[in-house]
């Protein structure tokens, strides 16, 4: 919101900037006067406009400041005026201590590891070494030549996807079916809502209880077929990872489920009235109008299914452990396996390439999103 | 017709599909953990022949230190969420409320925990160095920093919708600063506060992944990590039947919470996630 509304003004003041000496359309004219307006208007409205634009205040400021070529004092900062003291005083208002608990131990157990992490990958630093010296790529080498590194890197992306398509779905399916605000519903929404509450464990040893070849599952179906049905669930080399992160959408749905509801009760009635007028029926109202409009929702569960997925071990742990035949051997299993070997500087090696796939391809992803989410509504 | 249809399939729909997708796990997570091991080793649905859900559960507290796990959850996870609330509140209030390029780059790096991954190897090297390893303090320490980013991202946000005027009328009231957020901000707070406890709590009560590193087993060890004990004593003969004792108390204090505060959490997470 902030910097598109920042945008907007500098694409704005672009043109009325060029149009000032060529042939004034009547849209830079209309804009020009907008903005006089806006400067004579008193200072409790026209702090509204600021304040939507708070994240970049500073810039806004300024830019405003050289744009509006009049020479009226600005504050930096955009906040709500306080007459003649502001700034200065503000900033006394709001003493930098309060923040710094919280960056000292941000920095220290959360930035520092990180930092750390682009170092002791290089290193020979194990539990067979007493002291650590430098050792090149030799930790990169070893996980790209015995194919780790590749195999982590395809599982969790599978995993990623998989996730999120699941835990999207069945959360989007969860509150279409349990959308309207009945005490049915209410209750079934907390139904759904149960599998968030429980660890990440036991959701993993109860599948595997379900899915093991003399699990329930397979016991249900023999008894339903009246055949002996054994179907090595866990044991796929391709489909368990795909059954892994249904379970995982699964253990998250009712989240997704929570956020689409909101989602679905930010759309205002008359729109869908409207589509409902021109005809629309249920299923095109849905696609055309309420599921574009339920793209912040998306954007949200979507980054929570990524994030979540990418530092996924707790589920693969309790149900295969990494198999078949490493199959699904996703960042976190390889990591926690090889640290238990005492191979400290390998295992730092895989959480700095974790660390460049989150870099490189979820952050975009997210980014992306947002991006597109604005250009939406 | 097809309305019609619908309206009165939904309600049928929706009962099949919490029967199966709900009802089938719970199911067997409480019929099994009543199950006498012999029973348990290939877990099913159906009602256990010869019950001892007693001799079960009163397992998980001799052989699975289901006690001292408690005690030892609440012992990490409430200082962490204490933590992160405090000094979130805190952070996000100086976030929220001045601007400038500085307060724009410490607010950017201060969420980069929401997606940055936690370089785990490298917390256990450091936890080493600073004697932290395998303790208390170094998992609340470990458990603030993740979750920091979470709480001053949302609280950041919901600061900055709040009415300046508050604060101001208290400041001409002659309040100083640390009575303004104590008396002012952080009574205001309040919402946010129940969306960013039930965050934390949901991953640091259930998390098993940091806590590996971080204390090992041990006597610190917390709820989930003895759950994995418990799972891997037995290797060559499963023993579901206190897997599933052990997985339904561990989950019972969170169930409760939730039950208790239902609307709020709720109402918190919908309102913080869709901005």
């Amino acid at each position: 919101m902030g910097s598109a509304s920042v945008l907007d003004r500098l694409f704005e003041r672009g043109r009325g900037g060029g149009a000032g000496f060529a042939t004034p359309s009547q849209w830079t004219l209309r804009g020009r006067v907008e903005r006089r307006e806006a400067y004579s208007r008193p200072e409790a409205p026209a702090t509204l406009e600021e304040q939507t634009a708070a994240p970049n205040g500073a810039a806004s400021g300024r830019e405003a400041g050289t744009s509006s070529g009049s020479s009226r004092p600005r504050r930096r900062g955009g906040r709500p005026s306080t007459g003649p003291r502001g700034g200065a005083k503000r900033r006394v208002q709001h003493p930098w201590w309060f923040a710094l608990p919280a960056l000292a131990v941000f920095a220290a157990f959360f930035l520092v590891p990180n930092v750390l992490n682009f170092f002791y990958p290089f290193t020979n630093w194990s539990a067979f070494h007493s002291s650590i010296s430098f050792a090149g790529l030799s930790n990169f080498r070893t996980i790209a030549h015995d194919g780790s590194l590749q195999l982590a890197l395809r599982t969790t992306l599978e995993y990623a996807v998989g996730v999120a398509i699941f835990q999207n779905g069945f959360g989007l399916i969860l509150a279409l079916l349990l959308e309207k605000d009945t005490r049915f519903n209410r209750f079934f929404r907390a139904v759904f809502f149960l599998p968030v509450l429980l660890s990440a464990l036991a959701v993993g040893y109860v599948f595997q209880a379900l899915l093991n070849q003399d699990g329930a599952v397979n016991a249900l179906l023999s008894d339903l077929t009246g055949t002996h049905v054994d179907i090595a669930w866990l044991g796929s080399t391709t489909w368990t990872l795909v059954l892994l992160t249904v379970i995982h959408g699964w253990k998250w749905m009712g989240l997704a489920m929570l956020v689409y509801l909101a989602g679905l009760k930010s759309i205002p009635g008359d729109v869908t009235e409207a589509a409902a007028l021109d005809g629309a029926g249920a299923w095109r109202a849905f696609w055309a109008i309420r599921f574009p409009m339920l793209a912040p929702a998306l954007t949200f569960n979507v980054t929570t299914a990524l994030i979540g997925s990418m530092n996924t071990f707790d589920i693969v742990q309790a149900t295969t452990k990494g198999g078949p035949a490493d199959s699904t051997q996703v960042f976190n299993i390889y990591m926690f396996r090889i640290f238990g070997e005492g191979l400290y500087a390998q295992a730092s090696a895989m959480s700095l390439v974790l660390f460049a796939v989150v870099v490189v391809i979820a952050i975009p992803v997210i980014l992306g999103m947002r991006r597109r989410e604005r250009v939406l509504l | 017709m097809r309305v019609l249809s619908y309206r009165t399939l939904r309600p049928a729909l929706v009962v099949a599909m919490a029967l199966v997708f709900i009802g089938v796990p719970l199911w067997l997570v409480l019929v099994t953990s009543a199950k006498p091991q012999g029973e348990a080793i290939k877990p099913n649905l159906a009602l256990p022949r010869h019950w001892q859900p007693g001799t079960n559960y009163r397992g998980t507290f001799d052989q699975g230190q289901m006690l001292r796990g408690f005690v030892n959850s609440v012992l990490v996870v409430v200082p962490s969420v204490v933590l992160v609330l405090l000094l979130g509140a805190g952070a996000a209030w100086v976030f929220a409320r001045r601007s400038g390029r500085l307060v724009s780059a410490a607010y950017a790096l201060s969420i980069s925990g929401l997606l940055l991954p936690p370089a785990v190897i490298t917390i256990v090297m450091e936890l080493r160095q600073l004697g932290l390893a395998n303790t208390r303090p170094g998992m609340i320490a470990v458990y603030t920093g993740m979750y920091l980013s979470t709480a001053i991202f949302f609280m950041t946000g919901f600061i900055r919708t709040l009415p300046y005027e508050l604060e101001e009328a208290a400041r001409i009231d002659g309040a100083g600063s640390w009575k303004v957020f104590t008396r002012i901000v952080l009574p205001l707070l309040r919402p946010v506060i129940a969306t960013a406890t039930i965050m934390v709590m949901l991953f640091a009560w259930s998390d098993v992944f940091y806590a590996f590193f971080v204390l090992g087993g041990g006597a610190d060890a917390t709820l989930p990590l003895n759950l994995y004990q418990v799972a891997s004593a037995a290797l060559y003969l499963n023993n579901w039947h206190l897997i599933f004792a052990y997985v339904a108390l561990m989950s019972l204090p969170m169930v409760a919470v939730f039950v208790i505060a239902q609307r709020r959490i709720i109402a918190g997470i919908t309102s913080g996630a869709v901005k």
